[in-house]
C-alpha cells in the first residue's frame, strides 16, 4: 500500500513531462462534420484498413450508415462482413489475447479515440510512420514513439524515412540528371521525415485520405455532435426570449419597493 | 410596498407570459426524459426483422426463429393437416379470424398464412404467455377426449389447445387465436419475419 | 375560486400547506438589498434538482459493473434516444453545481453570513459541501474511464497515509486488493442513494436554520430591529413574490450559460470532461497525467504542496493532514472571525484586501490542481497554501484589532 502512495506521489512530477506529450508539433487539421463525402471515404478506409485489428465496439453500422448518408444496402454490401447484421456494434473477431501477443499491446478500441487524442494528433500520427529496422514491424512513429502498430497504410503512403531529406541542388552537367545533396549534416538533430519509397497515392492524396479518416473518427467519437449544436441553438433562443417577460415581471414587482 | 399604482392588467399579462414560457420550458425539459424511454438502438437492433431459411424444413416439421425476443414457430404443414382445417370451424372460438389484431390482413384465411403449407406463428400462448407445444401427430392424445387430435399446439401451462393454424379450440382458457407476426418472403426459401410488405 | 379555497381548507386541516408556504415564502421577510451574490444559493438548489433528475434517468441505463460500466455510458451517449443530453446535463451540471456552491460560499465570506447567529447555517452548509465532494468523487468513478480509475486510486490511497490502520483501511474501502468492480458497486450505491439522501436532508436543515434567524444581507444588518406596526421588518420584503420573480431572472441567465456549455462546450476543454476519461479503465496502464476534476483542484494542490518531512510526519502524511486541515478549518470559521461587523463593507482595508487575496489564491490553487506539480507550479502551490492557511490564522487577530467603520441603522441601496 505504501508503495502505491509512493507511486502516486512519485508520478506527480512525472506527469509534468508526459502531459505535454513528446513535444512533437502537431499538424492542424480542420474537422468538418458536414462533409459527408469525406466521412464516407474515411469510413471506407476505417473498415478496410483499421478494422482488421481495431474495433469500434460502441458504434453501430446502421447508425454510421444513417448519419453519413450511406444507403443500408450499400453499407451491408461494401462495409460489413456478410454474416454481420447492420444493427450490430462494430466489433472485430480478433481476440485481445492474440493481438497482445502479436503487437505487444491489444490494439485499442477506436470509437472514442478522437475524444482522447484529438483530431490534430490523429492526423499527424497517421502521417508520421517511418522506417526503423530496430522495431518488430520495421516502422516507428514520430508522434507515438515505439508504437506497436505496423504501418497499415504503407501501400497508400509508401514508406518515409527519418533523416536528412535529399534536396535537388542542380543538374549534373555531364549526365543531365538531377543531382541531390543531403539537406542536413549527418549528426544534425533536426532530422525530418521524407518519403523514400512511393505508395499508390501522391503525398497530397494521402494527406486527404488521412484527413477523411480523421474526420470520420471525430464523427464516430461523438456522433450526435451536430444534433447537439442544432438543439442547443433552439434552447438558447428559447431562453433568450423567456428572458424578456421574466425581466419585465421582476421590474414590475420591484417598482412597489423602490 | 403598497399596491397603489400597480397596473394590474400589465402585471397579469407578464405573469401569464412568464407562466406560459415556463410551461413550454418544462415541457421542453421533459422531452429527453420521455424520449429516453423509447426502445434504444440496441433494442431496435435486437428487434430487427429476422431471416429464416425454410428450405430445410421437412413437411410436418417446425423450426423456431427468434424475433424480438419471442419464439416464432415456422411449420411446413402436410396436405393432410391442411385438409383438416376446414372441418374444424364449429369447435373453434374464432374460426373466421374475426379478431383483427391477431393476424395481418394477408393471413385472414383458413390456413392463416401467405402460403397454404407454411404457417408462421408467435409461440406465445394468448392465455398467459407460455410457449405452446407443437403436436403434429394425428392420433388420440391425452388432452383430447373422444376423437382424434388433428394436429396443432397444446399449451402445457393451462391446457389451451390450438389447431394447426393456431386457432383456439372451445373449452380452452385462452380466448384468442395465436398471433401471426408480420412476415414476408424474400424468395421461395427465405422468410423474413417482422416485415409486412410484399417483396420487402 | 371558492372551490379551490374549499379544497385548500380541507388540505390545511390535515397538512399545514398554507402556513408552511407563508412561513417560508410569502411571509418570510428577506432584506430588500440582496445583490448579485445572493443568486448563487438558488442556483445551487437548481443544480441539485438537475443532478437528481438527470441522475435518476442515468441509472436506468447505467450498468454498475467493471465489465459493463464504460460501455453502458457509451450506450447512453449513443443508443438511448437523447441519452447524450441527459448525460451532459449530469456531467455539466456537476461542474456548475460546484461553481454555484463556491460563489455561494464566497458570498458568505464577504458579507459575514457565517457570523453569530448564523453559525449553524454555515456548519450545515459546510457539511453539504463535504458530502458534495464525496458525492462528486464517487460519481466520477462510475463512468469507469482511465481518470475515474486512476483518480480513485490516488484519492483512496490518501487514506493509506494514516498511521497504523492506513493499509487496512484502504483495502476495506476498496473491498478488494485493487480498485475493482466491487469498489465500483459500493460507490454506485453511495452515489445514487445514500449521499443524495444525506445531501437533501442537510439542505433542508440549512434552509430551516436560515429561515429561523433570517437572511443576512450585504450590509450585515439585522433587519428585524426596525419593524412596522404589524411587525414586518421595514427593510424586508416577502420572499414571494419579490424574490421569486427576482431569482427567476437570475435563473434564466444562469440556464443560458449552463445550456451554452452543455450544448456547445460539454468537455469544457478537458476541465468538465477529462479527455483521458474517454478511454476505458485499465489497471495496468497509468495515464500520462492524472489530474482531478477542477473542483477538487485547490485541495489537491494543498495535498501536493507538502514535499518535505515535518519532524516525525513524513511528506505523504503531511500532505494528507494539510488537505484535511484545509477543509476542517472552514468549519470553525464562525469562531475565527471576531470582528464586530459582519459585512466587509464596514471592515477595515486589511480585511478587505485579505479577502480578495484569499479568493484569488483559492482560484489559483484550483487551477494549479489541474496542472502538474513541478517547478514554478510547485512553488506557486506552496505559496498559495501558505496564503490559504495564513488567512485563517491571521483572521482572529486582524478582525479583533482592526478599526471598523460605523454600520448604518438601515440597509443601503
Amino acid at each position: 500500500m505504501k508503495k502505491l502512495i509512493a507511486i502516486a506521489f512519485a508520478l506527480m512530477p512525472a506527469f509534468a513531462l508526459a502531459a505535454g506529450g513528446a513535444g512533437v508539433p502537431l499538424d492542424e487539421m480542420k474537422v468538418d462534420l458536414e462533409d459527408k463525402a469525406s466521412m464516407q471515404r474515411g469510413a471506407q478506409v476505417f473498415v478496410n484498413y483499421c478494422m482488421g485489428c481495431h474495433s469500434a465496439k460502441f458504434a453501430r453500422y446502421n447508425r454510421v450508415a444513417r448519419d453519413l448518408g450511406i444507403p443500408e444496402e450499400a453499407m451491408q454490401e461494401n462495409l460489413i462482413f456478410a454474416e454481420t447484421k447492420i444493427g450490430n456494434l462494430m466489433e472485430i473477431a480478433m481476440r485481445p489475447d492474440d493481438s497482445k501477443k502479436w503487437f505487444g499491446a491489444t490494439p485499442p478500441d477506436l470509437t472514442l479515440v478522437a475524444r482522447v487524442r484529438g483530431a490534430d494528433w490523429l492526423y499527424t500520427y497517421l502521417r508520421s510512420f517511418y522506417k526503423d529496422d530496430s522495431r518488430p514491424y520495421g516502422v516507428n512513429n514520430a508522434v507515438f514513439k515505439d508504437v506497436g502498430m505496423p504501418h497499415v497504410l504503407q501501400s497508400l503512403q509508401g514508406m518515409q524515412e527519418k533523416g536528412c531529406a535529399p534536396v535537388a541542388d542542380g543538374v549534373d552537367p555531364l549526365t543531365g540528371l538531377q543531382h541531390y545533396t543531403d539537406s542536413c549534416a549527418e549528426d544534425a538533430d533536426n532530422k525530418v521525415l521524407f518519403l523514400a519509397e512511393k505508395g499508390s497515392m501522391s503525398e497530397k492524396e494521402y494527406d486527404t485520405a488521412v484527413a477523411d479518416l480523421t474526420n470520420f473518427l471525430v464523427y464516430m467519437a461523438e456522433p450526435m455532435a451536430l444534433d447537439r449544436q442544432r438543439i442547443g441553438f433552439w434552447v438558447l433562443l428559447f431562453l433568450a426570449i423567456l428572458f424578456v417577460p421574466v425581466y419585465y415581471l421582476n421590474r414590475d414587482y420591484w417598482r412597489d419597493i423602490h | 410596498m403598497s399596491n397603489d399604482g400597480v397596473n394590474q392588467g400589465r402585471r397579469r399579462f407578464l405573469i401569464a407570459t412568464t407562466a406560459v414560457g415556463g410551461g413550454v420550458g418544462a415541457v421542453g425539459v421533459a422531452v429527453p426524459f420521455v424520449k429516453s424511454w423509447n426502445p434504444s438502438e440496441k433494442a431496435k437492433a435486437a428487434g430487427a426483422p429476422a431471416k429464416a431459411d425454410i428450405s430445410k424444413v421437412e413437411p410436418g416439421a417446425m423450426i423456431v426463429v427468434e424475433w424480438r425476443g419471442k419464439p416464432v414457430y415456422v411449420v411446413r404443414r402436410t396436405d393432410e393437416l391442411v385438409g383438416y382445417l376446414e372441418g374444424l370451424a364449429e369447435k373453434l372460438k374464432d374460426p373466421a379470424n374475426a379478431d383483427e389484431g391477431q393476424q395481418p390482413s394477408y393471413a385472414k384465411n383458413t390456413g392463416r398464412s401467405r402460403k397454404p403449407e407454411i404457417l408462421v406463428l408467435e409461440g406465445v400462448c394468448t392465455h398467459l404467455g407460455c410457449a405452446p407445444k407443437f403436436v403434429p401427430e394425428v392420433k388420440p392424445q391425452p388432452f383430447v377426449d373422444g376423437e382424434d387430435w388433428k394436429g396443432g399446439f397444446f399449451c402445457p401451462c393451462h391446457g389451451s389447445r390450438f389447431d394447426i393454424a393456431g386457432r383456439v379450440f372451445k373449452g380452452s382458457p385462452a380466448a384468442k387465436n395465436l398471433k401471426v407476426p408480420p412476415h414476408s418472403y424474400l424468395d421461395e426459401t427465405t422468410l423474413l419475419i417482422g416485415v409486412d410488405e410484399e417483396n420487402a | 375560486m371558492s372551490k379551490f379555497q374549499a379544497f385548500m381548507g380541507w388540505v390545511d386541516h390535515r397538512l399545514p400547506v398554507t402556513t408552511t408556504f407563508e412561513k417560508h415564502m410569502s411571509k418570510y421577510y428577506a432584506p430588500k438589498n440582496f445583490n448579485f451574490w445572493y443568486f448563487f444559493g438558488v442556483f445551487s438548489f437548481l443544480m441539485l434538482a438537475n443532478q437528481i433528475l438527470s441522475g435518476v434517468w442515468l441509472t436506468m441505463s447505467y450498468n454498475p459493473s467493471a465489465e459493463g460500466a464504460f460501455a453502458s455510458v457509451e450506450y447512453i451517449m449513443r443508443d438511448v434516444e437523447l441519452g447524450w443530453l441527459i448525460r451532459y446535463m449530469h456531467s455539466t451540471g456537476a461542474s456548475f453545481f460546484f461553481i454555484a456552491v463556491y460563489l455561494h460560499m464566497f458570498r458568505g465570506l464577504i458579507y459575514g453570513s457565517y457570523q453569530k447567529p448564523r453559525e449553524l447555517i454555515w456548519i450545515f452548509g459546510m457539511c453539504i459541501y463535504l458530502m458534495l465532494m464525496a458525492e462528486a468523487f464517487m460519481g466520477y468513478v462510475l463512468p469507469w474511464g482511465q481518470m475515474s480509475y486512476w483518480g480513485a486510486q490516488v484519492i483512496i490511497s490518501l487514506f493509506g497515509a494514516i498511521p497504523v490502520i492506513g493499509d487496512d483501511l484502504v483495502t476495506w474501502i476498496r473491498g478488494d486488493f485493487l480498485i475493482s468492480g466491487i469498489t465500483l458497486n459500493r460507490f454506485f450505491a453511495l452515489h445514487v442513494i445514500a449521499l443524495p439522501l444525506v445531501i437533501v436532508a442537510l439542505v433542508v436543515l440549512h434552509i430551516l436554520a436560515l429561515h429561523e434567524v433570517g437572511s443576512n444581507n450585504p450590509d450585515g444588518i439585522d433587519i428585524k430591529k426596525h419593524k412596522d406596526a404589524e411587525g414586518r421588518p421595514l427593510d424586508g420584503v416577502p420572499f414571494h413574490p419579490y424574490y421569486t420573480v427576482h431569482d427567476l431572472v437570475g435563473i434564466v441567465v444562469f440556464l443560458f450559460v449552463f445550456c451554452f456549455v452543455l450544448f456547445f462546450w460539454p468537455e469544457g476543454n478537458g476541465y468538465f470532461l477529462e479527455y483521458a476519461n474517454f478511454e476505458e479503465a485499465n489497471p495496468l496502464k497509468t495515464p500520462e497525467h492524472i489530474a482531478p476534476v477542477w473542483y477538487f483542484g485547490a485541495f489537491y494542490t494543498i495535498l501536493r504542496a507538502v514535499t518535505f518531512d515535518i519532524g516525525p510526519i513524513n511528506s505523504q502524511l503531511g500532505g494528507v493532514i494539510a488537505m484535511g486541515a484545509a477543509i476542517a478549518i472552514l468549519f470553525v470559521l464562525p469562531w475565527l472571525d471576531r470582528s464586530p461587523v459582519k459585512s466587509w463593507r464596514y471592515k477595515g482595508w486589511i480585511s478587505r484586501l485579505n479577502l480578495v487575496l484569499f479568493g484569488v489564491f483559492f482560484a489559483l490553487l484550483t487551477w494549479l490542481g489541474t496542472k502538474p506539480a513541478s517547478g514554478l507550479y510547485q512553488i506557486l502551490g506552496q505559496i498559495g497554501t501558505l496564503v490559504y492557511f495564513g488567512w485563517f490564522i491571521t483572521l482572529p487577530f486582524i478582525s479583533a484589532k482592526e478599526k471598523t467603520k460605523p454600520v448604518p441603522e438601515r440597509v443601503t441601496g
